[in-house]
């Protein structure tokens, strides 16, 4: 499956100067085609949050349009692209993203259980331990750290296994092993066929990287792959 | 992992949120029905009370009203002794406008030996009587012979038992329902026993003789006005014509007691409505901070594919939990304080009280049930909305 973004712009009504509307991303169009990881990097408020969120169907854009293959994103109701983000897009979010009352095996579990698919527990236990944290598997979110956390979303959106995976800033909170073993991750499902957005400002992360996408004030400021 | 473990999930990890939540809808169940059933008590005792006094009018001796008050005396059973001449009666049947006339003749029992209990003995002539009688029947279809009793339902006195009264041995041979008024501490017999026992009460050294003639005395005569009949005009009439004796409508002792009764179910629901509205509030404040905290979590969920629908439902799952436990414990404790005190309600009230039937009593619950679920649930329902319209994208980067 392949995530285009044609023209997204997204805005707000805020006072910045002399102008009301403040523009977080601006005339962006990306394509995320399967078996490639692709990476985007930029200071922080650059838009590429933002842009992140569109892509994932959580944040309608002001202008421009989303595509899953020819399925217009913003086009779908809301039971039909919930479903959606369900089977084909998994996000792994920036923040603490964990249901506090679920242990990390129960939140890793959860995205299956909303639609009654087949259980996932083995796949879901291979990843907690692929990412180093098996072994709490039944503690609640509480008693982990952020860097546990951050790799019980990973697991999550993993098992989840959807055709595209977007993570925003994985790598944020972990140390320099945790961070490679999330990139090979990251490049493993890439390479297993899914199409991986990563926006990170971890530069080793560009190692891993098929294409890279630079953005500045909402803008795409510059673009390189590795085809050149 | 089904959807509906979600919500238990979250009730039972959060005992705290879970407890306060049981406990208003709880306090809401609580006065819903026991406020109901209170109600609804006090309105079946008025009801009771007009029935069984079934007279438009009651004669009494003029020296009655100094000795008990006639509220006390029906209302809450207080014992009453006063006397005139039988001959009454026949002057109130001659009077025009009059359908019918019964005579009673009260006599008090004594807190002594003599006496298994200290009761009101009602002497009624079941040939005239158009008050007790159809309610004696109610329990006990044949006639009450020479020395027997039937006795209201708050006396202590089984079906069978010997009642002794001034050393007179009476046999209990019907329980009357209960009217929720001071008829039900009495025990009512005819005329004839009533004359043993008032000589009996002579011989004991109480005297109430008022002529020498002992077996024409009566305490009352209740009067029912022909159809039609200007009924304060009879009234006026056996006040103005009949020596030594008022004649009182028994509409304005109602009245009273209706006066009082609206004033009581009054403040009652005044009571249960400021409890409604003082609960909802709370319940709304409880969901939106509730709304709040848990922000970043129902945007997880519908990060991972939850609809807006499925959010709202689940949200609303949890409060219909709450909800329905906290009814079930609120019309538990309600049934189980309010109707094992009923006669201390009573007594405080002052007022005729007759508890509705256990039918009646689980509509009651079933109604404060129900009601109490969809308040829950409604108040719940803003927050649900709110929720699942909130953007999922803004919840998740802060404090990221």
């Amino acid at each position: 499956m392949t995530l285009k973004a044609e023209n997204v712009s997204k805005q707000y009504f805020r006072k910045t100067g002399q102008a009301n509307v403040f523009f977080a991303v601006q005339d962006v169009s990306i394509n995320l085609a399967p078996g490639q990881l692709t990476v985007i990097t930029g200071r922080s408020g650059s838009g590429k949050t933002t842009l992140l969120h569109m892509l994932s169907g959580l944040l309608s854009p002001s202008e421009g349009k989303v595509y899953l293959d020819d399925t217009d994103l913003y086009a779908l109701n809301d039971a039909d692209l919930s479903r959606l983000r369900n089977c084909s897009l998994c996000v792994i979010p920036q923040a603490r993203s964990a249901v506090e009352t679920l242990t990390a095996l129960e939140n890793v579990l959860l995205p299956g259980m909303l639609y009654g698919k087949q259980d996932k527990t083995a796949d879901a236990l291979h990843w907690l331990e692929a990412l180093g944290i098996g072994h709490l598997q039944n503690a609640c979110p509480a008693a982990l750290s952020g860097g546990e956390l951050r790799r019980m979303a990973i697991a999550r959106a993993l098992t989840q296994g959807g055709d595209i995976l977007l993570a925003d800033e994985p790598t944020g909170d972990l140390d320099d092993e945790n961070t490679a073993l999330v990139l090979s991750a990251l490049r493993a499902a890439a390479d297993a066929g899914k199409a991986v957005l990563l926006v990170t400002h971890e530069k080793d992360a560009l190692d891993y990287a098929d294409q890279m996408y630079q953005m500045n004030a909402g803008h795409i400021a510059g673009y390189c792959s590795k085809e050149g | 992992m089904k959807k509906s473990y979600l919500s238990l999930k979250n009730l039972s990890r959060r005992p705290g949120r879970t407890a306060a939540l049981v406990l208003l809808t709880a306090f809401i169940a609580f006065s819903v029905l026991g406020g109901s059933i209170v109600v609804s008590s006090l309105r079946r005792g008025l009801n009771s009370l007009e029935d069984r006094l079934g007279a438009d009018i009651i004669v009494l001796p003029s020296s009655a009203q100094s000795k008990v008050s006639f509220e006390k005396l029906f209302l809450q059973g207080t014992t009453g002794a006063f006397y005139m001449d039988a001959s009454v009666l026949d002057e109130v049947l001659d009077t025009p406008g009059v359908a019918a006339a019964a005579p009673q003749t009260f006599l008090a029992s004594l807190k002594a030996d003599c006496c298994s209990v200290k009761i009101q003995v009602i002497g009624i002539d079941p040939e005239k009587d158009f008050t007790v009688q159809p309610w004696i029947q109610e329990s006990y279809a044949r006639d009450i012979g020479e020395m027997e009793v039937a006795v209201g339902c708050s006396v202590e006195a089984g079906v069978g038992e010997i009642i002794r009264i001034y050393d007179e041995r009476c046999r209990a041979v019907a329980r009357l329902a209960p009217t929720g008024t001071g008829l039900d501490t009495a025990v009512y017999c005819t005329m004839d026993t009533m004359n043993t026992l008032l000589q009996a009460a002579e011989s004991k050294g109480i005297s109430h003789k008022i002529t020498s003639d002992g077996d024409r005395q009566i305490s009352a005569v209740y009067v029912k006005a022909q159809e039609g009949a200007d009924i304060d005009q009879l009234n006026s009439y056996l006040n103005g014509h009949i020596r030594k004796v008022t004649a009182v409508r028994t509409r304005s002792m109602i009245t009273q007691v209706s006066d009082s009764l609206a004033g009581v179910t009054r403040t009652v629901r005044i009571l249960i409505a400021a409890v409604w509205a003082l609960a909802v509030i709370i319940l709304l404040i409880v969901f939106a901070m509730m709304t709040a905290e848990r922000r970043r979590e129902f945007a997880v969920l519908r990060l991972i594919g939850m609809s807006r629908r499925a959010l709202s439902r689940m949200l609303l799952t949890e409060s219909l939990l709450c909800s329905a436990m906290g009814a079930l414990i609120g019309a538990v404790l309600a049934v189980a304080l309010v109707l094992p005190f009923t006669a201390l309600i009573e007594s405080s009230l002052g007022l005729p009280y007759l508890t509705p039937d256990w039918k009646t009593i689980l509509g009651y619950a079933l109604g404060a049930l129900l009601l109490t679920v969809l308040i829950g649930a409604a108040s719940s329902a803003f927050a649900a909305w709110k929720l699942s319209h909130a953007d999922p994208g803004g919840a998740l980067r802060e404090g990221s």
